[in-house]
């Protein structure tokens, strides 16, 4: 199970975070300052894992994006790359050529993207095109601003 | 009222805050904005409100303020709102809230919802933050939903189903049945999401993992499946057919085929199958490659196939991407204790990972190449260490050190040898050493007593080079004390004869005394040192009587002590001097095979783990009960060890009283054991995991001593080795560890350990104790602890 997934961009600012274990939100800071610090210090050319408390850390850069991943101790390292990697194609297929800005002013569509794509700490849908399906149907289903007032509050 | 601005014209404008002062006023604004929104009677815009609240909270700003909209949102029947609300329950809430209990209610209804994606929205969220109440109450739901015709909300029931076994983990028993039938989909998403959800099934219960072997053909036929099958575009990653899936279903293999030899048979082919066919050109291929590794590895399999993953692995070292060499030494460190030989073969390319840039692989090489040591290639594997000990990261130094001196230890093949080894590894990263060193050091030269002159020799001159390592000092004084007349000797047939005289001694120990360099406890050594030498040399008595009576108004309170003690010493028992600093007698193993040096070095670590006052703590004399001679030289012998070791030992004062003998032979009295009341000792079992149990009964010997026995056994099926116990109590309590019967466990209850505490309880304090547990088993290292609030049998014997 993947206990966290981040990206963050060079400078150590936060694009996207997704908790699958219930952390505090001081312990999440901490979290999150540790990850940025370490993946950010790695010089270039050494392997993507890390060590962290009992976790297993697996980052990949793309562009100016670093995502981070902690996995326990019987995930498989190399998965987690392929994983990501995955994560990077579907945001790609999605927005056409995704770079970091995408991410920045889209942010909840990353978001839906993700819990498409991952839930519960595990891989939901392993099929390429079925993610982005799912997501752009869910989209035709938000109302128009007529139908949005239609409707009743709660 | 300011009018707020949709989503991105609001992150555009934080963007272009030129300052952070900027950025924080624009927030703010914003979010006076957003909370008056709320506030407010619909108007459109609720679900860019909570949108932009959550673009703040992930800059970091506090935003609780948006959890009570976020449950309104979820309850709107608007598609909208209902998915900007779920997305900020995930964000803002989780289990810890009271506000999550709120939306069980809304989760319920949208999980029944006519629109699936509805229900998924419901079903990702329960998921990522459900509490065990909320898994609780809804579970039957989920079961429902996992028998849907719906692929599209099997495969999240499936995964919902997961984190509710997570959290709840009888509600396993209610999902096996739709797991079962799960395995006959086609849909890959509903597979992946049924066979993680076996496999949480099957790691919880070990009943139901029973009951799961008989997928294994099944499983066997999926995966067959997916290697064989032709190329299909939606699945498809550099040629292999959905590798998630398949890695998945290994693990799944893996944990069935574990202690199972049917299982294991049933997919040895499979196995064999997918380790010779699949492409590793690509990270993909080596991340199913991997898993089938890690599977055979770890299943019953046939020989044959055992060695072929070994191959592959030894493949994966050669790999030049830096990630395969990693994970091929993690996994050759789970099986370097079973399968030693197949690694020793691949010992040439871990040793040169050693020297990589990675941080991460030399970690992974240094532990490995430990791992590997053996009586055959010791010479060889620790020129490699040292080589790498010069190089290398200070995170590491601690870890090599450590591990070059155990490997030392136990495969030295000559005593000169492991001398030189150890102060090859003192000059290079001497800070790093654990505080042990330094008396096992000692210990090991006295016992070699045919090298002292070498030894001392070698020490003086590291010494004239080098006085900041503080352990290396700390020897070559303690040695240069008690072997100084053979120093001043000068010849010696091991290493080369230099003239050294007593003046250059005197010098180099005085140096010690006075450089800053030198701590408290160096300095304790170099005084002890130059004081052994009035008895070994004959000109320059008068010159140690002035240092030693210089160091009697010194401001530290040790040397303080020690240099008056020895003034004391010249002026009123010169007649005793000579004996007092005679040679130092062999220090003699106890029974059960364990080093002086080791059983002080528990005491020490235990004076550390309990954090207790140092002055409260005395620790015995190292002698064992065994040694009976009570003679004034042993007790001397044997009182002067402790006065070498770190400064967290406490020292027993040396004949600081003027009468002798007499208040010397009480001392030891007191020492000694009381004889234990016959009523036999209650026991009670203090900790069990993983087949090992420890129980722990006492005995009151005295109106505030108590004898606590440790006893642990191992009921498993694999050796335990390097068994240590730690123990601490309460800060008034003083606290004495015998050494253990042994420090192995053998399987299945062979043998067991047993380990006697002596406490002590003046004030008779609530007595508590924690127990901390180390030992390695099948070459990987555990460590547990267990606190012991009340000690069986102290109310019962031994009430005065």
């Amino acid at each position: 199970m993947i206990h966290f997934l981040l990206l963050f961009s060079r400078q150590g600012k936060l694009r996207l975070q997704k908790w699958f274990t219930p952390l505090s939100e001081l312990e999440k800071k901490k979290v999150i300052r540790d990850m940025t610090l370490m993946v950010l210090a790695r010089p270039p050319r050494t392997s993507n894992f890390l060590q962290w408390r009992d976790l297993k850390i697996v980052y990949k850069r793309y562009a100016s994006l670093y995502f981070c991943t902690g996995l326990e101790e019987k995930d498989n390292e190399l998965l987690a790359l392929e994983m990501i990697h995955r994560y990077v194609e579907l945001l790609d297929k999605y927005f056409g050529n995704v770079c970091e800005l995408d991410i920045i002013f889209n942010f909840e569509k990353a978001y839906f993207i993700l819990d498409e794509f991952l839930m519960g700490g595990e891989i939901l849908e392993t099929s390429k095109f079925a993610v982005g399906g799912s997501v752009e149907e869910a989209d035709t289903l938000q109302e128009t601003m007529e139908e949005y007032m239609s409707k009743p509050a709660y | 009222m300011s009018p707020s601005v949709p989503l991105q014209e609001m992150i555009r404008a934080i963007r272009s805050a030129r300052t952070q002062c900027e950025e924080r006023g624009v927030i703010q604004r914003e979010c006076a904005a957003i909370r008056a929104q709320f506030r407010q009677s619909d108007n459109g815009g609720r679900s860019h409100n909570l949108a932009k609240l959550l673009y703040v909270h992930m800059l970091g700003y506090p935003a609780h303020f948006g959890q009570m909209e976020c449950v309104r949102m979820i309850a709107s029947p608007r598609y909208s709102e209902k998915r900007v609300g779920y997305l900020g329950a995930m964000m803002l809430l989780d289990e810890k809230q009271d506000a999550s209990l709120l939306i069980t209610n809304s989760i319920k209804n949208d999980l029944s919802h006519s629109n699936q994606y509805v229900q998924s929205l419901a079903l990702c969220t329960l998921a990522c933050m459900g509490s065990a109440e909320m898994c609780r109450d809804l579970a039957p739901e989920i079961d429902r939903l996992l028998q849907s015709s719906n692929s599209y909300i099997k495969k999240k029931a499936a995964l919902c189903a997961v984190h509710i076994v997570r959290k709840v983990q009888d509600l396993g028993e209610l999902f096996v049945p739709a797991a079962r039938s799960l395995l006959s989909e086609k849909n890959h998403g509903v597979l992946h999401g049924a066979v993680v959800l076996i496999t949480q099934l099957c790691e919880r219960n070990p009943e139901t993992l029973k009951r799961f072997r008989k997928t294994v053909p099944d499983l066997v036929q999926i995966m067959k499946g997916l290697i064989i099958s032709g190329y299909s575009p939606e699945h498809d990653v550099s040629g292999i057919s959905d590798p998630f899936l398949q890695v998945r279903i290994l693990r799944l293999l893996r944990i069935l085929g574990r202690n199972s030899e049917s299982a294991s048979d049933a997919m040895n082919d499979l196995l064999a199958q997918v380790a010779t066919n699949t492409d590793s050109t690509k990270t993909v291929g080596n991340a199913v490659l991997y898993e089938t590794v890690l599977t055979v590895l770890d299943i019953k399999s046939e020989s044959g196939l055992r060695v072929l993953a070994v191959n592959i692995l030894g493949r994966f070292l050669l790999n030049s991407d830096r990630n395969i060499r990693y994970i091929a030494m993690t996994s050759l460190q789970k099986i370097v204790g079973t399968d030693h030989n197949a690694v020793q073969r691949h010992r040439g390319t871990i040793v040169d990972c050693l020297k990589d840039q990675d941080a991460s692989v030399k970690r992974r090489a240094l532990e490995l190449s430990l791992a590997l040591v053996s009586a055959s290639n010791i010479r060889s594997m620790i020129k490699e260490l040292l080589l790498f000990l010069s190089s290398c990261p200070p995170e590491l130094k601690a870890q090599a050190t450590s591990g070059i001196f155990i490997a030392a230890e136990r495969y030295a093949p000559s005593k000169r040898w492991h001398i030189d080894t150890i102060l090859h590894v003192l000059t290079t990263a001497g800070g790093d050493v654990r505080d042990e060193t330094v008396p096992n050091l000692i210990h090991l030269i006295t016992n070699a007593s045919e090298l002292h002159c070498y030894t001392v020799h070698k020490l003086y001159r590291a010494l004239l080079t080098d006085i900041s390592q503080q352990s290396l000092v700390q020897v070559a004084c303690w040695c240069i004390g008690e072997y100084g007349d053979l120093l001043l000797k000068g010849e010696c047939q091991e290493t080369e004869p230099v003239q050294v005289s007593e003046d250059d001694v005197l010098d180099a120990l005085e140096t010690v005394l006075q450089s800053h360099m030198s701590s408290s406890a160096t300095r304790g050594f170099a005084l002890t040192a130059t004081m052994k030498l009035s008895t070994r040399i004959t000109d320059n008595v008068d010159r140690i009587r002035s240092i030693v009576s210089i160091y009697g108004s010194c401001i530290d309170v040790e040397l303080q002590q020690r240099a008056v003690e020895y003034n004391a010493l010249f002026k009123k028992y010169d007649h005793m001097r000579a004996a007092v600093l005679e040679r130092m007698p062999l220090i003699e193993k106890n029974n059960s095979g364990n080093t002086n040096g080791e059983a002080t070095r528990e005491t020490l670590t235990e004076t550390n783990s309990s954090k207790v006052a140092q002055e409260e703590r005395v620790p015995p004399p190292p002698q064992q009960p065994a040694k009976q001679t009570y003679d004034l030289l042993d007790l001397l012998g044997g009182a002067s060890e402790p006065l070498q070791q770190s400064p967290a030992a406490q020292t027993l004062p040396i004949i600081t009283s003027s009468s002798a003998g007499g208040d010397l032979l009480d001392l030891l009295g007191g020492l000694e054991p009381t004889p234990a009341p016959v009523t036999p000792a209650p026991s009670a079992t203090v900790y069990e995991k993983d087949g090992v149990t420890l129980t722990l009964s006492c005995e009151q010997q005295s109106d505030s001593s108590l004898a606590v026995t440790l006893t642990a056994t191992n009921a498993s099926q694999s050796d335990i080795s390097g068994f240590t116990l730690q123990a601490a109590v309460p800060k008034s309590v003083q606290l004495n560890m015998n050494a253990p019967s042994r420090d192995s466990l053998p399987a299945q209850g062979a043998a067991q350990l047993t380990q006697l505490v002596m406490l002590n309880n003046p004030n008779k304090v609530n007595l508590k104790m924690r127990i901390r547990i180390s030992y390695t088993r099948q070459g990987s290292a555990f460590q547990d602890m267990v606190q012991v609030d009340s000690l069986p049998g102290l109310g019962a014997a031994g009430h005065t």
